[in-house]
């Protein structure tokens, strides 16, 4: 496997309100991994994401890619970062007025100037690698939420970004649309896709995910593969909190503990 | 019965001459909304995205244009500023002498005070997810406010902006006070030959009413027109 490291975070902290919402965090991301963000609502999980492409700029650290330190502070600098770097929301973000075909479109007009005929067949393509080929023109209110959040995959995948960012990409969903969007992030995962993703889907992840980092108030409090983590003789925080959800869940359980 | 018969014969003979004035009132309240809007649209975005400064430079014009009556500013406009302005030689291909220029002029910034709060009303109730996505893609404050917040608030604004256009619609009768030939003005001439204010005005009032309808009916036509399949929002006029 490729070790290029793609994305790296340096010494993240950022104060919301007088509140330390990150604290010192690092990781790095390596080309065609997937690393995934578990912990508590609250943890920072969120704020990581969107500290690392600007959305919320950090107080202080770094965030490079491909080697190299990004100028927040730079305009032209944040806005080729934005273009590298997609993101995936948690409430989808799709652009209202525009139909799905559109919502993939428009970025490749307006951000990266391509003739609206180029960027049309582009954004088709993409419809068509997340399943949505056949609903090019509907609009968001016209989609189901695993619809809209296909919809928003295709738009990120169409800027060929270089790291992908989902921040709870299923949380939003009702049960049984989960799965078509689970179904569309294994299948960017097997294609190789450089992901950092925020889930509470942990037995979903753990079959993909190269390191688990679990957060809680704002500092990573726990790293390693999924394996040793989720370890039943663990005694690790992850395998707790897996726990934990698992009892919520009842039945439907959404992490399996290795025996 | 004579009385009435004369009062209709008033109001009919006086009936092509007052119908003219329509071209004069639509031209007045479209000049106006249309100077509104230019200004609104640009003066909205400021308010919600500008700095300290701005924020504070749009919050003076709207107390500025709202605060001083129509009738005072056409004044001013008229008889003050307009007449300074047509003295400096490169304003010279302005009609600056011309009463129905003044008059766009004055209901079409008062206007743009008024439509700036709807069109700002409107951007704050989109969600602030719309501009975060905009922005994850590489687009600049700008390009995410042309391409994706005004196309939406705009057409949030439509019913609100029906609205404007019945008032700017009874605020244009007040350009008869600087000469402007719309349908005021020429009620209130014939009704000082003729004797006949009473069916006179009820003439004019019909006609504004009926602009009225016309107008609401358009813009109705056009939210149904613009208006987002599935989108759950819908305006009430």
């Amino acid at each position: 496997m490729d070790d290029t490291v793609i994305l790296r975070v340096e010494n993240i902290v950022k104060t919301i309100g007088g509140q330390r919402i990150l604290d010192d965090v690092s990781l790095s991301v390596k080309k065609g991994r997937l690393k995934v963000l578990i912990g508590p609502s609250g943890a920072g999980k969120s704020t990581l994401l969107s500290c690392i492409n600007f959305l919320s700029p950090p107080d202080s650290g770094t965030i490079s890619l491909d080697g190299r330190p990004v100028n927040g502070k730079s305009r032209k600098e944040l806005l080729a970062l934005r273009q590298q770097v997609g993101m995936i929301f948690q409430d989808f973000n799709l652009f209202d007025h525009l139909t799905a075909m559109e919502n993939v479109r428009v970025a490749l007009i307006k951000v990266k100037g391509l003739d609206k005929r180029a960027a049309t067949n582009r954004a088709m393509e993409e419809l068509a690698r997340v399943g949505l080929a056949d609903k090019p023109s509907l609009y968001p209110a016209q989609l189901s939420g695993g619809q809209k959040q296909r919809v928003s995959v295709a738009r990120a995948l169409a800027m060929d970004p270089k790291v992908l960012l989902l921040d709870e990409p299923t949380s939003a969903l009702d049960p049984e649309l989960i799965g078509e969007v689970l179904t569309v992030i294994r299948d960017l995962a097997d294609e190789g896709m450089t992901m950092v993703m925020a889930t509470h889907q942990i037995s979903f992840s753990a079959s993909l995910a190269d390191e688990f980092l679990f957060m809680e108030k704002g500092r990573i409090v726990e790293r390693g593969t999924p394996a040793v983590l989720l370890a039943r003789d663990s005694g690790s925080r992850t395998q707790s909190f897996c726990a934990k959800l698992n009892e919520l869940a009842g039945d439907a359980a959404v992490c399996e503990i290795a025996s | 019965m004579e009385g009435f018969i004369s009062a209709a014969q008033a109001a009919w003979d006086a009936l092509p001459y007052i119908l003219g004035g329509l071209w004069w009132t639509a031209g007045l309240i479209l000049g106006a909304m249309a100077v509104g809007l230019v200004f609104g649209v640009p003066l909205a975005v400021a308010h919600v995205y500008g700095g300290a400064f701005s924020r504070r430079f749009v919050a003076g014009y709207v107390w500025l244009f709202r605060g001083v009556p129509i009738l005072v500013q056409l004044y001013l406009f008229y008889f003050g500023i307009m007449a300074y302005l047509s003295e400096i030689p490169a304003l010279a291909f302005l009609p600056l002498s011309s009463g129905f220029f003044s008059a766009v002029v004055v209901l079409g910034l008062t206007s743009a005070a008024y439509q700036s709060q709807i069109f700002r009303g409107a951007i704050r109730s989109l969600p602030a997810g719309q501009l975060r996505a905009a922005r994850a893609l590489g687009m600049s404050d700008a390009t995410a406010i042309r391409a994706v917040i005004l196309p939406q608030a705009l057409r949030l604004s439509i019913p609100a902006w029906s609205n404007e256009y019945s008032i700017l619609l009874k605020d244009s009768a007040l350009a008869f006070t600087i000469g402007v030939l719309e349908v005021m003005s020429r009620t209130r001439s014939v009704a000082a030959t003729t004797h006949q204010p009473l069916p006179l005005s009820l003439l004019a009032g019909a006609l504004f009413f009926f602009l009225t309808w016309a107008g609401i009916k358009v813009l109705k036509r056009l939210e149904a027109k613009v208006r987002i399949p599935g989108y759950a929002h819908q305006g009430t006029l």
